[in-house]
């Protein structure tokens, strides 16, 4: 029994580190209707940077190296001062694809938006590898790490601290998120553009600052679910593959509701670690990444549009 | 006036056209500095880069010819890999290192059929160790199954001498490289009587958390891995966490490097891993490279991977190479090589404890001399233990030897298979 118990609590866990990922495609994906296959690089290149400047890594250390020029003076930077200066990356990042790619794209299909989005991360993945090198680099930023000790030696059950850390960040980011939404006057803008792009337009909100509000907070949100996985296996390229795992998420959960992303996040989670744990061996295991598909894909032949989407009924 | 000094620069033209220049030793790099397998991939390129660049600034290459290092790009991808090969195949490589299993499986009929040798040192096709079958691959020092079968040795030599009821899991990269130790390690349950739990890993092996349960729910006494790239990192970590014993854990030699433990900090102490070659920059070699390379700015990468167990994998490959064209022109009688001449030499290579203290390298890896049948080399391996503490890898182990029995055995079955399979008739090796 307690096996199961463990079973599901870590699969829970582990939805909500899907979730967070999933998070940033669902504010973007809602604001602008863009789905962003860029967003598991942003989130790479996120916690590439935040890594590299607590590590004291130089940008373009290598270019210099070949270059000859020097490639050492970048100060280790604590973590109070790598954290807003990350931020500040992200959001100058959101002005430049703003600038360079979206503005150019505005009234295209969705398909040409999504095309441009693939485009993105491959320039962005090639950048950070330009910037930051390929190496694997250790994220500490103070979370706690390993098993909870009093579940562990009590009860036998083994629950990862760093993944209840996720847990509490999700929370609170899920909690600020609304509360931005819908307290805050570019909340408000945001919803409003959400709901009808035409009729925002039309009361004066600026698409063009919208968007860079929303990647800026996508940004952030690639940031948090960059670092928690960054710390659990340090930052490296294969970071931008977590992408994978919020797909089944967002068919889920639907690609337009943060509380989609969450729930769908914890049944994806909880379904594929059963179906590992205990379907599993019977069939050569390794099934959890693709089962975690067939349960999004037989959730969408009950309920096409996810968990909390909008129904769209288009009549023609 | 004008006239003399164009018929004199004619001449001089067609003089030195007489004599017909060297070509440069072409030695290919199918590297893989992007992607998510980078962090492994980039100081075995560098290592096996920076070898060259020595042997060129400090000998002039090898017996007066320079090398040529041409590096293609494959981000560990099979597909990558080919287009590599076929790109660069026409420049006149001499020898191939793919460092992939994958693409290593793609090259061996490709390969054989245009007559270019194939070093898959310590991966690829285990049963390309018959010579008879696979005349142009080699894959010294050891094979994987030599390398599963050394893992089991050292436990049970940890374990008084059996593992006679015991349980024994294999957490594996489910790909065609995580899958070839799977039929040694069955083989040796058989014979030793210990349980076998199979545990694959997807790649790239970011989430793992339902293989640790498995392996909290059934508790193997040991924990072998055969993972590559992030897999490895976050197995490391999960293990830790969930309190596996770390000296009960260990690596394949694919699973044993600095990128491998340092991600995980402390925790990683105890983790073992087999390798077939020494750790650590205490070489002579070491302050060649330092004068020639380092110092002079030539260093592959960045210079910062110098003395990492990639690192100096790579110098081995790059090592054993140079040494298989010096051998091929010793028997040749030419250094102007051609790839069916290299093929020759690595099949005469013998690379000894004096040679490799020549080489600047005493005790730095095991001495290898390849036969006509034998391809597969001496088949030896130690383990190392990593030191959180001090970030180092500590020996812990003398070289042992693998399970000839068994894996010889499964050697001529699995190639003897193959050649079944593909019509090919083993030659004779006297």
């Amino acid at each position: 029994m307690s096996y199961l118990i463990e079973t599901i609590l870590s699969g829970l866990l582990a939805g909500v580190m899907y979730s967070l990922v999933a998070l940033g495609f669902v504010l973007i994906f809602k604001a602008s209707q863009i789905f962003n296959f860029a967003q598991g690089v942003l989130c790479l290149f996120a916690a590439l940077t935040l890594a590299s400047l607590m590590l004291g890594n130089t940008p373009f250390s290598e270019l210099l190296h070949t270059l000859g020029l020097p490639n050492d003076w970048m100060p280790v930077v604590p973590i109070w001062i790598a954290v807003p200066i990350t931020i500040l990356v992200m959001i100058g990042l959101a002005f430049v694809i703003e600038r360079f790619v979206l503005r150019y794209l505005v009234n295209q299909e969705p398909i040409i938006l999504f095309m441009a989005t693939i485009g993105l991360a491959y320039v962005l993945e090639g950048m950070g590898d330009l910037m930051w090198g390929s190496d694997v680099k250790p994220l500490s930023v103070g979370l706690p790490e390993g098993a909870l000790d009093w579940m562990f030696d009590r009860f036998d059950i083994y629950v990862d601290k760093l993944e209840i850390a996720a847990a509490v960040v999700a929370t609170v980011l899920v909690i600020a998120l609304s509360l931005f939404s819908q307290y805050t006057r570019i909340g408000r803008a945001l919803r409003a553009v959400a709901d009808d792009h035409q009729a925002a337009l039309s009361v004066g909100i600026s698409l063009r600052t919208i968007w860079i509000i929303v990647w800026s907070i996508a940004g952030f949100v690639a940031l948090v679910a960059g670092t928690m996985w960054g710390a659990k296996s340090g930052v490296q390229f294969s970071l931008s593959l977590i992408a994978l795992k919020a797909l089944p998420v967002l068919i889920l959960g639907g690609f337009t509701s943060i509380p989609g992303a969450i729930l769908g996040g914890l049944i994806i989670g909880v379904g594929e670690k059963l179906a590992e744990l205990y379907a599993g061996p019977y069939i050569g295991g390794a099934i959890e990444n693709w089962f975690a598909y067939v349960l999004a894909l037989a959730f969408l032949l009950v309920r096409p549009q996810g968990l909390f989407g909008e129904r769209i009924i288009e009549r023609v | 006036m004008k006239m003399k000094v164009f018929v004199a620069a004619l001449a001089a033209t067609v003089a030195l056209g007489a004599v017909p220049a060297l070509a440069d030793l072409t030695m290919p790099s199918l590297s893989y500095r992007t992607g998510p397998y980078a962090p492994n991939g980039i100081p075995f390129a560098d290592g096996y880069a920076d070898y060259w660049t020595l042997l060129n600034e400090r000998d002039g290459g090898i017996e007066g010819v320079k090398v040529k290092n041409i590096e293609c790009e494959t981000a560990y991808n099979t597909q990558q890999g080919v287009e590599c090969y076929e790109s660069t195949k026409g420049e006149g490589s001499l020898a191939y290192q793919p460092l992939s299993t994958g693409i290593t499986y793609q090259l061996i009929p490709k390969a054989t059929a245009d007559g270019i040798p194939i070093h898959s040192m310590g991966y690829g096709r285990t049963s390309a160790a018959n010579g008879t079958v696979f005349p142009n691959v080699f894959n010294f020092p050891g094979t994987y199954w030599d390398a599963a079968s050394i893992i089991i040795k050292y436990a049970m030599e940890q374990e008084g001498g059996s593992l006679k009821g015991k349980k024994v899991a294999l957490v594996y990269h489910n790909s065609a490289y995580g899958k070839e130790p799977i039929r040694t390690l069955e083989k040796l349950a058989e014979k030793h009587g210990y349980s076998l739990m199979l545990l694959p890993v997807d790649h790239p092996g970011q989430e793992q958390k339902a293989t640790w349960l498995q392996v909290r729910r059934e508790k193997p006494d040991y924990v072998i891995m055969w993972g590559w790239g992030v897999m490895n990192q976050v197995a490391i970590k999960e293990a830790a966490s969930i309190r596996y014993p770390m000296d009960h854990f260990i690596g394949g030699w694919w699973s044993g490097a600095e990128t491998d433990v340092l991600p995980a900090g402390d925790v990683a102490d105890g983790y073992k891993s087999i390798n077939f070659h020494s750790v650590g920059n205490d070489f002579p070699i070491y302050s060649d490279l330092q004068k020639y390379v380092y110092d002079a700015g030539k260093a592959a990468g960045d210079g910062s991977n110098a003395g990492t167990v990639l690192y100096n994998r790579g110098m081995a490959a790059a090592m054993w190479a140079a040494e298989a064209a010096r051998t091929a022109m010793k028997i040749h009688g030419t250094k102007d090589l051609t790839p069916p001449m290299m093929r020759d030499g690595y099949e005469a290579l013998n690379v000894d404890e004096a040679r490799l203290n020549e080489l600047g390298l005493p005790g730095f890896t095991v001495p290898v001399k390849v036969t006509c049948a034998n391809h597969g080399g001496p088949g030896l391996g130690l383990i190392q233990q990593w030191d959180a503490k001090a970030k180092s890898w500590k020996i812990v182990s003398d070289f042992i030897g693998a399970d000839r029995e068994v894996v010889d055995e499964l050697i001529v079955e699995d190639s003897m298979a193959y050649a079944k399979e593909n019509n090919i008739t083993p030659r004779e090796c006297k």
